[in-house]
């Protein structure tokens, strides 16, 4: 059984060497394959990023009247934070809110003055709270306004901003279905390019496997070497893939940058290496070895 | 040990009665081991299907095809393969493996056999040398001409002593010259002890040889004598 194995693994070898043409053309086939594989990952990881970064950029506030009482409004906080909709809420009391004005305008001498002269503070306290899902802003700012709460409520953002709330969420909604439809349409695409890759280089030896069966090697012997080529092809077409695709990636990361500074693909690209790999290793690997398998099917029947 | 009961193979265009065409019509014919058959007929009398009956690459639409101990007209695909290691096979276009040099076509019936290593190495050599083919082991088939190519078939064929050899037309190819060192060389291989089948339209060879001939025409056996001679009408 050994010996078999290892014939098969010595025959295999031989094979890629010898036919190094066609090796070298099924392997470049693959790598683009691969490289359109690699290209749904990285762009499967910039629109999960941008639309994170996207939603939580959307948050709805609500203002308290100058008069509300702080452990009214924790209090609200807390009954907030116990709603499975939502993410997180902050709390920005009168006086930070009046800080962070001030260090918004603080080259504004008008404002600085107008705020000096007013003598208090004019500002409300608000919550900004961020949702798991930006469909969830709805429940929320149901829950916000209830009679109960208008005493002290001033106005909730998200009325004011409801159908561009509304609107993203459907954008973000289709982008995310888009995405993986798109995602699942090119891998089938770069599946099939290796598919008929592998049939084509094995379609060119139908009649040396058609001899293998009339000199008496079984099914498994002669389908044994081809197999492993293909592991050969998917396995350096998966890293080669890797080692062209890199500098493009380097290179077009801080371009990236520029529109969604959150996105750092370079850095996505060197902590999650390994993982790449092993995702092009695995998709070449088992598409070289399935097409190897079935293409050869039809000429073992001699 | 060979076998042919009552077998006939039809081979349908398009799968009506009058589309049908018949390679071999209730052919029946005994091949005792140690013989040296002709098999003498026009292109298209059936010759090459006998051989393929025989080894599987075709199954008999009637009528049962023995060899030794199997039924091969009733053996699965899985069965094949043990089946063909009792026969070596030689064919007009040679049919050697065009990226394995002459060793590795030769060893290659000895592997699929799982043949140890250490007998692959020692084997071999020998049976090249015996077609005179020592000194170019390591040649393609690329770098080998007709007559060299067929050898290396015949090599192939016997290496792992087979019961039975079957050329199908392995001068068809061949210059003179090339012609009778192959005939040499499946006599001599006859002598040794291997049944012998020879598929041919060569007139010559088949009046050369003074052994069995058995004669094809239209899918029917039409002659079959011990010491035959090439006649066709």
């Amino acid at each position: 059984m050994i010996t078999i194995i290892f014939r098969i693994i010595k025959h295999g070898l031989q094979q890629f060497k010898r036919n190094s043409l066609l090796s070298v053309a099924t392997v470049a086939v693959m790598i683009i394959a691969l490289i359109v594989f690699l290209g749904v990952n990285v762009f499967s990881y910039l629109t999960t990023s941008a639309l994170t970064v996207l939603k939580d950029k959307i948050d709805i506030s609500v203002y308290f009247k100058t008069s509300a009482p702080e452990d009214e409004i924790l209090r609200i906080k807390r009954s907030l934070e116990g709603l499975s909709e939502v993410k997180s809420v902050e709390y920005i009391s009168r006086d930070k809110a009046l800080e962070i004005f001030k260090g918004n305008h603080a080259e504004d001498e008008t404002i600085t003055q107008a705020i000096a002269e007013l003598g208090e503070n004019p500002l409300s306290a608000a919550l900004n709270i961020k949702a798991h899902d930006p469909s969830q802003y709805a429940t929320i700012s149901e829950y916000l306004n209830t009679k109960t709460l208008e005493p002290i409520v001033e106005k909730v953002s998200f009325f004011q901003n409801q159908t561009v709330i509304e609107r993203l969420a459907q954008v973000i909604d289709t982008v995310e279905k888009a995405g993986t439809l798109l995602t699942l349409f090119l891998s089938l695409i770069a599946g099939l390019v290796i598919f008929n890759t592998v049939r084509l280089a094995i379609f060119s030896d139908r009649e040396e496997i058609g001899i293998m069966r009339l000199v008496g090697a079984s099914n498994s012997f002669i389908r044994g070497p081809y197999v492993v080529t293909g592991i050969l092809y998917g396995a350096l077409a998966a890293v080669l893939s890797l080692v062209i695709a890199a500098p493009a990636i380097f290179f077009g990361s801080p371009y990236i940058n520029v529109f969604i500074p959150e996105i750092d693909l370079r850095g996505y690209f060197i902590t999650n290496l390994l993982l790449l790999l092993l995702y092009q290793i695995a998709f070449g690997v088992v598409l070289g070895v399935v097409s190897s398998y079935m293409a050869m099917r039809k000429y073992l029947k001699v | 040990m060979i076998a042919f009961q009552n077998v006939s193979k039809y081979y349908n265009g398009n799968g009506s009665v009058n589309s049908e065409s018949h390679a071999l019509q209730d052919v029946t014919f005994k091949i005792e081991p140690n013989e040296f058959v002709s098999l003498v007929g026009r292109s298209g009398a059936g010759k090459s299907t006998v051989l393929k009956l025989l080894i599987g690459e075709e199954t008999p639409s009637k009528g049962r095809v023995i060899f030794g101990s199997y039924e091969v007209n009733k053996l699965p695909p899985s069965s094949l393969p043990g089946l063909r290691r009792h026969i070596g096979v030689i064919f007009q276009d040679f049919r050697l493996l065009q990226n394995r040099n002459a060793f590795e076509n030769v060893a290659f019936a000895l592997e699929a056999s799982g043949y140890p290593q250490a007998d692959i190495e020692e084997l071999t050599p020998q049976a090249l040398e015996m077609v005179g083919l020592k000194d170019k082991m390591t040649n393609f088939p690329r770098e080998l001409s007709g007559g060299e190519k067929q050898r290396v078939a015949i090599a192939r064929a016997m290496i792992h002593h087979p019961e039975v050899i079957m050329a199908d037309e392995p001068t068809g190819n061949l210059d003179p010259f090339n012609k009778w060192e192959i005939i040499k060389l499946l006599h001599k291989i006859n002598e040794l002890g291997t049944t012998v089948i020879l598929a041919t339209h060569d007139k010559e060879i088949v009046n050369n040889l003074g052994r069995r001939v058995i004669t094809l025409d239209g899918g029917r056996i039409i002659r079959d004598e011990e010491r035959g001679k090439f006649v066709l009408v």
